[in-house]
């Protein structure tokens, strides 16, 4: 098994707070991990940080075996990491398979070669392909700021996925979808990713999304990694129930006394 | 998607055609305004290719004036060719974008439209105070050769005109293909957001330069026919800050639509002026003001817009 991610004792602090400290963590190919945690934990910052969005104040970031501390977010990119976001970042402006084919023009020319025509029937094809893939043709045409919020989500993943990265991050796929969505859209997302053996980290609040799509659970509590297990054991681990999934002795007595009461 | 012949490379030739074929006919005064209009409307261009990205320059007159100095100047160490002032006046505006480009890639909005008015001032002062640059009273421009032919008056002109119209042709169709390159449209993505396009793997910074360097080359283009048309170029009239409201007033006017409108807007501007000064002395900048108030309000696309409202309304 490679190691695809493999981060240790990474540590971020903004002047007297500390947002990140002994952060350790070691990704194999085709994991699917589940980054778990309360608001604040340092999900994102830990997210932020690996794919070179702020810099951290010491540690190492190694990606395929090479140090990607201290490389810009879009030299990351081309090395096969890259991220969506909370709220997905697209060209709202522009319609699904212009923002698509913009993506697959950025990856697909440098130099020179960015000066060739970007719309070309062969491009095209490979954007229809994408959005297949996807499962949004039918809203090809429609302008991003137009979308439902699960299909922005879907095309902010489509173009994080048009270099075809070897690592994907995911922060919160599922954050403002509905219940009655969220599974079908993580079955999308899941299945064209899988399709490509993508590694993939996701940041997750939902418990159900966790413990259906995730093998390996890491937990952040205010900046440190309380817990690095299998998605089962994750889930019963004791400092987890306390701080991350608020189950903790309390919290269960106080419900039991509402209920005597 | 057609290659390079679309329809906005076929609308660009016949305009071409046409122009050439009226310039044996026009009346002098006329070719004159012809020719302002095409130097203008150059700038104006180099402003529509920032203005894809959502930025604008209050200070384009720095590569106009730049571009005309530049002319100038070779002539004086004596240089006497149209073709090599033309080309070297271009690219030496090309650099000082190039230069100041590292700079200005950092910065959005309000900050670098008034970044580009404070170096366009500078240099205006550079000027006004140089006395082997004229000073205020700036330096003449005599009429160039033409790979060794020597041209006089009409002729000189109507040369001149050719050329100029040849060349904004070709200046026309290459920033026509940027815009459609990967590169250029990049132009929409940054306006739109800079982060997706990081992530995407390019540096906004980058495109934002690239793109300030080919505005400037296509400025300072405008400002060695400018100064050919002129025959005389001084601080006031090419590189004071009224002279790049001038070319944010035609960009306005024309629209971002093609690359076609700033130089069809630089020949509605150059007509509306001539013809306000001509009948209302007095009141001319009214009627100035007057128009770009009610293309504001009445055509907020610029005149390039009309053509669009015309193809809805044939659809």
């Amino acid at each position: 098994m490679t190691t695809v991610l493999q981060v240790s004792d990474l540590h971020k602090s903004f002047g007297g707070v500390v947002a990140a400290s002994k952060i350790n963590i070691s990704v194999d190919e085709e994991e699917i991990i589940g980054i778990i945690g309360a608001n604040g934990a340092g999900k994102t910052t830990f997210v932020n940080m690996v794919t070179g969005y702020m810099p951290p104040t010491s540690g190492a970031i190694v990606f395929m075996g090479q140090s990607i501390l201290g490389l810009q977010p879009r030299d990351i990119t081309k090395l096969g990491l890259t991220r969506t976001f909370q709220i997905p970042q697209v060209f709202l402006s522009e319609t699904v398979f212009d923002n698509l084919t913009l993506a697959f023009g950025i990856a697909e020319r440098s130099g020179w070669g960015l000066f060739t025509p970007l719309h070309t029937e062969e491009r095209a094809v490979t954007v229809d392909a994408h959005i297949e893939r996807f499962q949004i043709s039918q809203y090809r045409d429609m302008a991003a700021s137009a979308l439902p919020q699960g299909v922005r989500k879907l095309l902010d993943i489509a173009m994080a996925t048009v270099r075809r990265p070897k690592l994907l991050m995911l922060d919160e796929p599922t954050s403002g979808i509905s219940v009655e969505e969220k599974f079908g859209l993580m079955d999308v997302i899941m299945n064209a990713l899988r399709e490509e053996k993508t590694t993939v980290l996701f940041i997750e609040h939902d418990m159900e999304i966790v413990e259906r799509y995730v093998s390996r659970v890491i937990a952040f509590y205010q900046g440190e990694i309380i817990c690095d297990a299998a998605t089962a054991i994750a889930m019963q681990d004791p400092k987890v129930k306390e701080f991350v999934l608020g189950q903790d002795k309390y919290n269960a007595d106080a419900s039991g006394n509402n209920g005597h009461a | 998607m057609k290659g390079l012949f679309d329809k906005t490379f076929w609308g660009l030739t016949i305009g071409l055609v046409a122009i050439l074929i009226l310039n044996i006919f026009m009346a002098d005064w006329l070719r004159g305004i012809g020719l302002q209009s095409l130097a203008r409307g150059m700038v104006a261009l180099g402003l529509l290719v920032l203005w894809r990205t959502g930025l604008i320059s209050f200070g384009h007159a720095l590569f106009f004036g730049f571009g005309a100095y530049a002319a100038a100047l070779l002539q004086r160490i004596g240089v006497t060719d149209f073709f090599l002032i033309l080309f070297v006046g271009t690219a030496v505006s090309g650099l000082l974008a190039y230069g100041l480009g590292f700079l200005l890639r950092r910065y959005r909005a309000i900050y670098f439209a008034l970044l580009n008015l404070a170096f366009s001032m500078i240099l205006w002062g550079v000027l006004a105070n140089l006395e082997v640059l004229g000073s205020t009273d700036g330096i003449g421009v005599r009429p160039p050769t033409y790979l060794g032919i020597v041209l006089e008056g009409e002729a000189n002109q109507i040369m001149l005109f050719v050329c100029a119209a040849i060349f904004t042709y070709l200046v026309a169709v290459a920033t026509h293909l940027y815009l459609r390159s990967t590169l250029g449209h990049m132009t929409m993505a940054v306006r739109e957001n800079e982060i997706r396009v990081e992530y995407l793997g390019y540096s906004a910074e980058r495109a934002i330069h690239l793109k300030y360097i080919i505005s400037g080359l296509v400025a300072g283009f405008g400002g060695v026919i400018m100064a050919f048309s002129v025959g005389h170029v001084d601080p006031d009239s090419m590189a004071y800050w009224p002279i790049s409201g001038d070319f944010v007033f035609i960009t306005i006017l024309s629209g971002s639509g093609n690359v076609a409108a700033p130089i069809i807007g630089a020949m509605v501007y150059e007509l509306i002026r001539s013809y306000a000064f001509e009948y209302a002395p007095q009141i001319w900048q009214l009627i100035m003001g007057g128009s770009l108030l009610l293309i504001i309000m009445f055509l907020p696309d610029g005149l390039w817009s009309l053509t669009e409202r015309f193809r809805r309304d044939k659809a």
